[in-house]
């Protein structure tokens, strides 16, 4: 059966407040995905998955809008859904698709535009993300969900504020490279460890801010692929799963279960081990999310997060290096776009096209993308 | 209906378990057990998805003892909730092997509060005529 190539990639600056159309919004995002792909034609594509999180969203059925403005008619579209863990949840359902022979060619566009709705809106949306019966009545919001986590890590681990802020001082160092990041500035160990309070034990600069942003990821079959491009990137395992939305329900709470399962499922499928990956993407919502991620992921043992932060191994130049672009911390998280952001990322670092924050000889690539607090997990792993 | 008056903001009114907030009412926290393969469920439900039956289970009064698994102090809040920061909400789990997310008590002051203390779940009213649980330190 074919494999699975990216073939092109795209995706818009993320930002406070776009000022256009959440169609407008994906034009830019799959224009620049056609060009990257040598110049194809919207209707060179056999279908498209739309991505975001609806309750951002005033379109009804936002995939029809965006399909008819983007020229994607009369070929068939549709919208996947998986909050934060969205547009990799599109590009599984797109390898699937093209696996199956039903299509050649599927574009993956993911947005958000959250400066769609007033931030009083926003905290209502907000208020209901947790189990609405038994848990959303008591005030539950994200930071405070990962706030659980934070707690429960330093207890068992003696993982510390500092450790956490390092991640922030990193995610700082590299935005400013990435002109497509919201955060355009470095910020001091100090002054992350001395903003204000979110959810104790984690501060505003330990939490990545929302923003508006598409990106768009052009999926193709091998024989497809190799008539695009001389640099297509291969999609070598994917894995994914769930845990429970309850925050009580959730059996481990120093770790994000659904990260560790897609992680076994992705490694197995692509043949390889941790130590194999060149550089990774991972859904760092807040700086906590970051150092679990290095764990749940096998770059190092359960509790040693913060010692391999302290020891810089996620740096560019490090063992493993971990959101080269900035992460959500750095470039902001438009929740539908994220996780093609991260993909982007990775195919820019294995065809060598990273600019300033190229990895040195990247040769494989893993991305990490959850949606809600460990609720839904999908990691992806690419090769050249 | 009858679920609404449960939490400040409630975000569900109709549900198979809304005996849950009579007996909260009257004082009492209680969890369900199903007949048929005795699993407990706290919070409460009327299926089960261990052995699938329905509508099978029967009320019983949880073990009142919990013990401190994680906690937050939320500066910021959701819509409805924004006067009453800062709050703690907490993790506990039972003596019975039951967890539970709840708000911690603001008669605890946050330097009192360590992971592993002991709590109980109480009743409280509150002004605009709803009824919630909290965790308190036990024996208080």
């Amino acid at each position: 059966m074919s494999e699975v190539a990216v073939v092109g990639v795209g995706q818009t600056a993320f930002t406070r407040a776009c000022g256009v159309s959440i169609k407008e919004l994906c034009f830019e995002a799959f224009r620049e995905a056609l060009e990257d792909a040598e110049n194809l034609q919207p209707q060179d594509m056999d279908g498209s998955i739309i991505c975001s999180a609806p309750e951002y969203d005033k379109q009804r059925s936002p995939a029809g809008a965006i399909a008819e403005y983007l020229g994607l008619n009369p070929k068939p579209t549709f919208y996947a859904e998986a909050i934060c863990a969205s547009s990799t949840t599109g590009v599984r359902i797109a390898y699937g698709l093209i696996k199956s022979g039903l299509h050649d060619l599927v574009a993956v566009i993911g947005f958000q535009k959250m400066s769609e709705l007033s931030s009083t809106e926003v905290q209502e949306r907000m208020g209901r993300g947790a189990d609405i019966m038994w848990e959303s009545p008591f005030g539950l919001s994200m930071p405070a969900g990962y706030a659980l986590f934070a707690r429960a890590h330093m207890q068992k681990y003696g993982t510390t504020e500092e450790q956490l802020a390092k991640i922030k001082v990193k995610s700082g160092k590299y935005s400013v490279l990435n002109h497509k990041a919201i955060f355009q500035r470095e910020v001091s160990l100090e002054e992350i460890l001395n903003s204000r309070v979110i959810a104790a034990p984690l501060k505003f600069y330990d939490c990545c801010s929302n923003a508006d942003g598409a990106s768009c990821i052009i999926l193709a079959s091998a024989e497809k692929a190799r008539k695009i491009t001389d640099t297509p990137v291969w999609i070598r395992g994917l894995g994914s799963a769930s845990d429970s939305l309850s925050m009580a329900n959730k059996a481990n709470l120093t770790g994000l279960n659904c990260a560790v399962e897609a992680a076994r499922q992705a490694y197995k499928m692509a043949g390889i081990e941790p130590k194999d990956v060149d550089v990774a993407e991972v859904h760092d919502c807040f700086t906590i999310a970051e150092l679990m991620a290095y764990e749940n992921l096998g770059f190092c043992k359960p509790g040693e997060g913060g010692k391999l932060i302290e020891e810089c191994q996620t740096y560019i130049d490090g063992d493993i290096p971990v959101n080269i672009d900035g992460g959500l911390l750095g470039k902001g998280h438009p929740i539908g776009a994220t996780g093609g952001s991260q993909v982007r990322t990775i195919v820019l670092e294995l065809r060598g096209d990273a600019g300033k924050l190229q990895v040195k000889g990247a040769e494989i690539g893993l991305v990490h993308n959850i949606g809600g607090v460990g609720l839904y997990g999908n990691v992806i792993i690419f090769s050249r | 209906m009858g679920f609404e008056k449960f939490g400040k903001i409630s975000y569900t009114s109709e549900t198979k378990v809304k005996d849950f907030v009579n007996y909260l009412e009257k004082g009492k926290i209680m969890a369900t057990q199903c007949r048929m393969c005795k699993k407990i469920y706290f919070p409460p439900r009327m299926d089960c998805s261990n052995c699938l039956s329905v509508d099978r289970m029967n009320w019983r009064e949880i073990n009142n003892e919990w013990t401190l698994i994680t906690y937050t102090t939320a500066h910021f809040a959701p819509t409805g909730f924004e006067d009453d920061t800062p709050y703690m909400l907490a993790i506990a789990e039972s003596a019975e092997g039951l967890k539970l997310f709840a708000r911690l008590s603001k008669d605890v002051s946050e330097d009192q509060v360590k992971l592993g203390m002991k709590l109980k779940l109480t009743p409280v009213k509150l002004p605009n005529g709803k009824i919630v649980y909290e965790f308190k330190p036990l024996g208080e």
